[in-house]
């Protein structure tokens, strides 16, 4: 199993490979999700802002 | 057809389309990532040359695809959104570009750190893929500093368009690089004469995790174009009543 982790002597290099690719993916994925709960928080805001003025 | 695309263009309904849509792509590209990742790092066997550190790929070459396709991705929509006006393609293309840069960003860091064991060197100024991707990296650093840098929504898309067009040269420069020139990288692997140069065991999970990321980038594009169409569009009356309706959902 250990050996199998090790990638012979490149585990250092493969590994870490795979760390950046997953956060990467990860910030991606929750980047958008964010951006698309601020604007439509914001749009609400905005809405009711304009729902209580009138 | 013409209806299709005018249906298509329409805010309001490309916000309810991409709605239903992102799910169908985000679940079966995180599958199929996952089944590659497993597949690439414990299935395949060790390249006869590069042993085990080969399996960078797996990681490396969907992510400088991935670099190129958003890329053209954000090019024909500032192509589009130039030509026929359309304020969609606009967003389409200002919200390809940050996931553009971040892949690009993976392609060159994982390529450095696979050049490292196999080149002998993290980096080589001069090379002419490394410095076309790097280009990449700049052209969408530039592209969103660019709209940025501008307040007028209308005004910020139009000069990243023409940025963004002008910039669709470089692609093909990337991609033929290897061929043109004397490169440190590989040559063609997959797409050449004779059909792909690895066995189906490497293969497969390779196809896979190319179609996972692009799944993977279509399911992000949809929710940043949506966000970026609530944002321009956060003043219309579709946008009012879809806030106060009682299923008014993100």
């Amino acid at each position: 199993m250990m050996e199998k982790l090790s990638m012979g002597a490149y585990g250092g290099y493969v590994w870490s490979c795979y760390a950046i690719a997953l956060l990467v993916v990860v910030v991606n994925e929750w980047r958008a999700r964010r951006r698309q709960r601020v604007e439509y928080r914001d749009a609400e805001v905005l809405v009711k802002a304009i729902e209580e003025k009138r | 057809m013409w209806t299709f695309f005018h249906k298509l263009a329409s805010p309001p309904h490309f916000y309810r389309l991409a709605r239903a849509l992102t799910p169908w792509f985000s679940v079966p590209g995180y599958l199929l990532i996952a089944y590659g990742t497993f597949a690439g790092l414990f299935l395949a066997p060790p390249d006869y040359q590069q042993g085990d550190a080969y399996r960078i790929i797996y990681v490396h070459v969907p992510a400088a695809y991935l670099s190129m396709m958003a890329y053209m991705v954000m090019a024909i929509a500032g192509g589009i959104g130039l030509v026929w006006r359309m304020k969609l393609a606009h967003a389409v293309a200002a919200s390809a570009a940050p996931i553009g840069a971040s892949f690009t960003f993976l392609a060159l860091l994982t390529g450095s750190v696979w050049g490292r064991p196999m080149w002998g060197t993290w980096w080589e100024w001069g090379d002419p893929r490394l410095m076309s991707e790097l280009i990449l990296l700049f052209l969408y650093f530039g592209y969103m500093a660019l709209r940025s840098a501008i307040d007028d929504t209308a005004k910020a898309d139009k000069a990243s368009a023409v940025l963004a067009v002008v910039g669709a040269v470089n692609v093909p420069v990337i991609h033929y690089s290897v061929e043109w020139w004397s490169s440190l990288h590989q040559g063609p692997t997959l797409v050449r004469e004779g059909g792909p140069a690895m066995d189906t065991a490497m293969l497969y999970p390779l196809l896979a995790m190319i179609l996972g990321f692009t799944l993977v980038f279509a399911s992000l594009l949809l929710r940043r174009v949506r966000a970026e169409v609530l944002h321009r569009e956060r003043r219309t009356r579709w946008v009012r009543e879809m806030v106060l309706s009682p299923d008014g959902k993100l």
